[in-house]
């Protein structure tokens, strides 16, 4: 049972199934999944369809935070990759299934330049990562807005919607998506050295240099696969209205990111991450953002809650926070007369 | 030998003007100020009525909140923080003004408010910042989302202001000699600027803050009130987020959650063309006023241009962090 307890994903497990309770408390059919057009049909597909760009980003950002970094740049790069993507489509034979695949290629190609870019700013130039990804967090939308001319590009193209909307197996392809990523990103990260070695560059960046590993390498690789999982949670959210909005696609998506990255227990310090505990964390951002409708809160107030969230994450991962509560709190006698 | 760096006794003016080298300290600001006369020479030389007095005028007028964010924010980065929840105080605050306002407030006792409110959100993330070691930049991310859900729940829609003390002070015009204006939100943002540049110069405060953000622990061993003044930032930007907010919203004269999205980025960029270091340390309030400026007078530009669109501002603020922070990076380098 202590084991259990001191599993660092027990508590955003918990906080997640106890978002859950409330929801079947508040809609007793919150849990019902039913057969609908041959696909599966529930809220709970709902909060994993829309879980896709959010865990998407997080998965990057993860690892970025892990070599002690930060992308702030990744709602930018979600814009531009899907300003591209509906240029592209629009610009040639709109509902080809081969123009949708170009779409989506030419997108992914712009946002591995893009992490290059960023990568080049924190691992060679030693910018520090918040204000090197400022600069594209600043700059990005105007570049978005110049690909799509300032207009809400609106595309026509069942391959390229189906991304978002479509099912394969009776499951949502966005969720599948997700999905994937998650797994070759566990697979390559924990069943190879890249994630040790990701971490090591995290807890000290000069030290792993010495001890023989690339990391400047290692640095830009994360920061060009933020960029890539960003671009691909780009595309989803352009497929998901079959338009971009150049100013508003993937606002505020790296803030939500941080905090599902957080909410898993990555620490914002380096040196240690858990991508299970960013997908709990992606999935707690989700399920929270349609609770607060659910129980009657006007929707735009989930930043309350999700502030609320972070404060309070924050607080239980301080060690300064939990040291203020041991000494509040003796040791009970029979503890005490177990170790003496 | 060294006759040449020594000012010799009987050296000519010319020799004392052509010998001197400001203080490294004040170079970032002088690069800015020459950054902002050569935009506005450019624009004076391309485009007819540019170069008009009341152009500047104008500047000042339509940039008055941003200027006193940024000098919050400049408070903040020099002790090596940052405060991402200006914007969202910014509307919080224009939409508590909104909403008093509509509830029969007394303009004062709602200004009042907005200040409180600014000033203790402000406290309580640097309360969490020192106390609990928590990032700055995560802290005031939950300040950000505070402000912003808090905005939500007084009101979705929009709401208009109608007061006329309110309308009083964003409609009267000062008069300046040779037929210029300006209004009272300049004269306020104006004496922001000169009362954070007193603070900042010559009061222990702000020689605290200096020290703080060279170095903490120094600051530290040195037995300065480092808590006081690390958590006496964040005070300061949250009441210079929630005074922007109130000019802000006899700008537009209405409350609005979506008021002011994003802007905590216009006044970060600011600070940092303003010659502020980014690590902390080193930085003058009048440079990210200037900064500010800057922003402005690209605005102008694109404006005055008209074949431009509105989104090359954000480019070219972008460009302008990106040369900012390359060129700070390698001057810090050299002298390390």
């Amino acid at each position: 049972m202590r084991k259990v307890l001191a599993h660092q994903l027990v508590w955003p497990v918990l906080a997640l199934v106890v978002l859950l309770l409330i929801n079947v408390v508040a809609t007793p059919s919150f849990f019902d999944i039913r057969m609908q057009d041959g696909h599966l049909f529930g809220s709970l597909i709902d909060v994993l369809r829309n879980s896709a760009p959010v865990l998407l980003v997080a998965l990057g950002m993860t690892l970025v935070i892990a070599t002690r970094g930060i992308d702030l740049s990744v709602g930018a790069v979600a814009a531009i990759a899907g300003a591209v993507a509906c240029t592209y489509i629009v610009g040639s034979d709109e509902g080809a299934v081969g123009t949708a695949i170009v779409a989506c290629s030419m997108a992914l190609g712009v946002c591995v330049l893009l992490g290059l870019w960023n990568g080049f700013l924190v691992a060679v130039l030693g910018i520090q990562p918040i204000i090197a990804t400022l600069v594209l967090m600043v700059a990005g939308r105007g570049l978005a807005m110049l690909v799509t001319d300032g207009q809400i590009t609106t595309v026509n193209n069942d391959v390229f919607s189906d991304l978002a909307s479509g099912f394969v197996l009776t499951l949502p392809v966005a969720m599948l998506v997700a999905l994937l990523v998650f797994g070759l990103t566990a697979l390559v990260t924990r069943r190879t050295a890249l994630g040790m070695l990701i971490e090591a560059v995290g807890i000290n960046p000069e030290a792993s240099r010495l001890a023989g590993v690339r990391a400047r390498t290692i640095i830009w690789t994360v920061y060009v696969f933020a960029a890539l999982c960003a671009g691909l949670a780009g595309l989803i959210i352009a497929a998901n209205t079959n338009s971009v909005n150049a100013n508003s696609l993937g606002l505020w998506i790296e803030l939500d990111a941080i905090l599902a990255v957080v909410i898993g227990g990555t620490s914002l310090a380096g040196g240690r991450f858990s991508l299970t505990g960013t997908l709990v964390g992606a999935l707690f951002i989700t399920t929270l953002e349609k609770t607060i409708p659910n129980i009657g809160i006007p929707s735009e107030a989930n930043y309350l809650f999700k502030a609320l969230v972070v404060v309070a994450v924050c607080l239980v991962q301080s060690p300064k926070a939990r040291a203020a509560l041991r000494v509040r709190r003796p040791a009970p006698l029979v503890a005490k007369a177990a170790t003496s | 030998m060294s006759t040449a760096t020594v000012p010799v006794a009987g050296a000519s003016p010319w020799d004392r003007v052509r010998g001197y080298r400001p203080p490294s300290r004040y170079l970032p600001v002088l690069a800015t100020f020459a950054l902002f006369v050569g935009l506005f020479g450019v624009g004076g030389l391309r485009y007819e009525g540019f170069a008009d007095p009341q152009v500047f005028l104008s500047l000042l007028l339509d940039n008055a909140f941003l200027i006193v964010l940024a000098v919050g924010m400049t408070f903040v980065i020099l002790t090596g923080g940052i405060d991402l929840s200006v914007g969202s105080v910014v509307a919080l605050s224009t939409m508590i003004a909104a909403r008093t306002l509509e509830l029969g407030w007394s303009p004062y006792l709602a200004m009042a408010t907005v200040l409180v409110v600014g000033a203790v959100l402000g406290t309580l993330m640097g309360l969490l910042i020192h106390y609990f070691d928590i990032q700055p930049f995560v802290a005031t991310l939950a300040g950000m989302f505070l402000a912003r859900g808090l905005t939500y729940l007084i009101n979705v829609e929009s709401i208009s202001i109608s007061d006329p003390t309110f309308s009083e002070i964003a409609f009267s015009t000062i008069t300046l000699p040779g037929g210029y204006y300006t209004t009272w939100t300049v004269v306020v943002a104006l004496a922001v600027v000169a009362v954070a540049a007193y603070v900042l110069a010559r009061t222990r405060f702000g020689r605290t803050v200096y020290a703080v953000g060279g170095s903490e622990s120094s600051a530290m061993l040195m037995g300065l009130r480092v808590a006081a003044v690390k958590v006496g930032v964040y005070t300061i930007s949250g009441f210079c987020a929630a005074l922007g907010g109130l000019l802000f919203a006899v700008y537009t004269l209405s409350g609005n959650s979506l008021h002011a999205v994003g802007m905590e980025l216009d006044a970060i960029a600011a600070v940092v063309i303003g010659g502020t270091l980014l690590t902390g340390g080193r930085g003058l309030v009048i440079g990210s006023m200037l900064g500010v400026l800057v922003l402005g007078t690209i605005q102008t530009f694109i404006s005055f241009d008209g074949t431009l669109s509105s989104w090359w501002t954000r480019i070219t603020i972008g460009l302008l962090v990106l040369v900012f922070v390359v060129i700070q990076r390698f001057m810090t380098r050299r002298q390390s």
